[in-house]
């Protein structure tokens, strides 16, 4: 890539984030609260990326962590642990990671042994039994009822009650994801990821472990969707098993898909439609779900690899007319000198 | 509390539905690796074009005949023309995308179309019960029960006697091969849908009496239709049969006998089981792996 390219990238993402940081300033409640979610929604699916995208295995059990993450943090917050009380956010975090990392880990076994549609199956299954359990143990989730009044959390001393710093809290962590997953994606392990997706049994040739690296794109994939629970809960102060069915995990996969998956930036687009898009066809009143459903039949069936799939061919076919160009030149050059 | 055979034969009943959507299921697999995630939705919306075609007047015979032939058309030759054969190249997980956002559609259409109200659906089957060996069973579940056996005996005959059952038979099982003895399997994959669409209205006008004509229907329907397919074998007819009768078996003793609130978790649990131990389903066969 040439300098000016590097630059050009560095000044529309500079340009981004101060749009997300300022533009919303001047928003109202619940204009915050739609963007707030698409943060949310986006640190999900870039979890679901990661397995997905990168190491290549389907799930649809992400919907599920986000709602593991969301009654940890809910429950930890307002009840807290017997005896101890209530614990900070940061407390149900941690928390919240670790269950999923674990749970995330164990759900990686059958896909060690089924593959694709099977695998999509098995998670599935999980996604359901989870809803279940949110559902039906009333002891500790208030079943059908809910949990309300969850708090949101001071940080560094500020109260973030309102929407406008929430928002902040929830950009912030997006921020804070995202740099992680970046470094990820670049490490061995990343590179691991992908090997494991283009070709398992090439993968396992070259000494990579198989076993454990799949285990481990379920467990951090799940645990970033219990990091986006646990910010959910706050944001809406009130969760009931609802929002966390099957039909959620099938959004974080459309997400993924529509955006681009194994591209970074695809989670962030294809929550941006999942989450804004809706919004913005609300003027065609009842008809927005179906505009949407066929905006995404259309997008797929012209562009199956997505948003970043379009825009992938596009670059790569200008640089293979760039390069045929040079080529052509060079080659006049070639015949023309004695 | 129900007697334990009322509760199998409503058991069966509801499997031997199941088992209608799952087998047009296991079809579509089968010819094209087409993961329909809108099943389910699929058995909702003929109920509704037939609710329609009876609200513009025709009586219920003739409201049957439309809402087959409307549903042939689309979600048979439309579903197959206008979405499976633009990404059919594309791979299976973008093509199960666009069928979820298919299902969205298909379910906010007759939101916005028609009601987002449950409605009454008339029932080919007259209510009441008789007695079985001395106990009572309703005369609904019965009726469903032999006329769901007869269309699945009728197709399974229909794919093991005929010829063009043999051919698509053959088209699934190895296009390539069917193609060089002449076998033409454009058409019989197009068949495939079609049939799938004819079981699919079928399957809508025995279980809409049961459970009533709502949008939202097609959810419960369509996973239980993937959990019998997959538990019986993905890629066998009968599999998708047994698996059928058996969730339906499992659903309904299990929800009178072990639990009400973790009922749908009962096939899941099953499904998990079988899955890791027995990927291919009960009947089917194992796939070959291609890595």
């Amino acid at each position: 890539m040439t300098r000016t390219a590097t630059l050009i990238r560095i000044g529309i993402g500079a340009a981004v984030i101060a749009a997300l940081i300022l533009v919303p300033m001047n928003f109202n409640r619940y204009g915050l609260f739609i963007l707030s979610q698409w943060a949310v929604m986006t640190i999900a699916a870039m979890g679901l990326n990661l397995t997905l995208g990168y190491a290549g295995q389907v799930s649809l059990a992400q919907g599920a962590f986000v709602g593991i993450g969301a009654y940890s943090a809910a429950i930890l917050t307002t009840q807290g642990i017997p005896g101890i009380g209530p614990l900070p956010l940061l407390g149900a975090l941690v928390v919240a990671v670790a269950l999923c990392f674990v749970v995330g880990w164990i759900l990686g076994y059958p896909a060690l042994r089924v593959q694709h549609h099977y695998l999509a199956f098995v998670t599935l299954a999980f996604s359901t039994l989870a809803f279940l359990v949110f559902r039906n143990e009333d002891w500790l989730t208030k079943g059908i009822y809910g949990i309300s009044g969850i708090p949101r959390p001071h940080i560094l001393g500020f109260a973030t009650g309102k929407p406008l710093p929430f928002y902040y809290v929830c950009l912030g962590s997006l921020a804070l994801v995202s740099l992680a997953v970046w470094w990820l994606i670049r490490s061995p392990w990343g590179r691991a990821f992908v090997a494991l997706r283009e070709n398992p049994l090439r993968a396992l040739s070259l000494g990579i472990d198989t076993r454990r690296y799949t285990l481990m794109a379920f467990a951090i994939g799940s645990a970033l969707g219990g990091v986006a629970g646990t910010l959910y809960a706050p944001l809406t102060q009130y969760i009931d098993p609802v929002p966390f069915g099957l039909s959620l995990s099938l959004d974080l996969l459309m997400m993924v898909i529509v955006g681009g998956s194994g591209f970074f930036f695809g989670p962030f687009l294809g929550a941006m439609i999942a989450v804004l898009l809706p919004e913005w066809l609300r003027f065609t009143q009842g008809y927005y779900l179906m505009l949407y459903a066929v905006a995404v039949i259309a997008l797929l069936i012209y562009s199956p690899s997505g948003i970043l799939g379009i825009l992938d061919r596009i670059l790569n076919e200008r640089r293979t007319r760039a390069a045929s160009a040079k080529r052509a030149s060079a080659k006049a050059q070639l015949e023309t000198a004695p | 509390m129900s007697n334990l055979l009322d509760l199998l034969v409503a058991g069966l009943a509801t499997g031997a539905i199941y088992a209608l959507v799952a087998v047009g299921f296991t079809l579509l697999w089968q010819t094209s690796q087409t993961i329909n995630f809108a099943q389910g939705e699929f058995v909702m919306l003929p109920a509704f074009l037939m609710l329609a075609a009876m609200n513009a007047g025709a009586p219920f015979w003739l409201a049957i005949l439309i809402g087959i032939a409307l549903s042939v058309i689309l979600l048979g030759l439309g579903f197959k023309l206008l979405l499976v054969d633009p990404m059919l190249r594309h791979g299976v997980l973008p093509l199960a995308i666009a069928t979820m956002a298919l299902a969205i559609g298909i379910k906010e259409a007759v939101k916005q179309f028609y009601s987002a109200e449950a409605s009454p659906f008339p029932s080919l089957i007259p209510g009441g019960e008789i007695a079985v060996f001395g106990r009572p069973v309703a005369v609904q579940s019965i009726g469903v029960l032999i006329l769901a056996i007869v269309v699945v005996l009728g197709l399974t005959a229909f794919l093991n006697r005929t010829s063009i059952g043999h051919q698509m038979q053959a088209a699934s099982q190895n296009p390539t091969v069917a193609r060089i003895i002449g076998v033409p399997v454009e058409r019989m994959i197009l068949l495939t849908f079609v049939i799938n669409a004819a079981l699919v209205a079928i399957a809508s006008i025995l279980i809409t009496p049961i459970y009533l004509a709502k949008f939202s229907s097609g959810e419960v329907l369509g996973q239980a239709a993937f959990i019998a397919a997959i538990v019986g074998g993905f890629n066998q007819v009968r599999g998708a049969i047994a698996g059928g009768l058996l969730i339906g078996v499992v659903d309904n003793l299990g929800a009178a006998y072990v639990s009400t609130q973790y009922r749908a978790a009962i096939p899941m649990i099953l499904l998990i089981v079988i899955i890791l131990f027995r990927p291919q389903g009960l009947l089917g066969r194992a796939e070959e792996r291609t890595v």
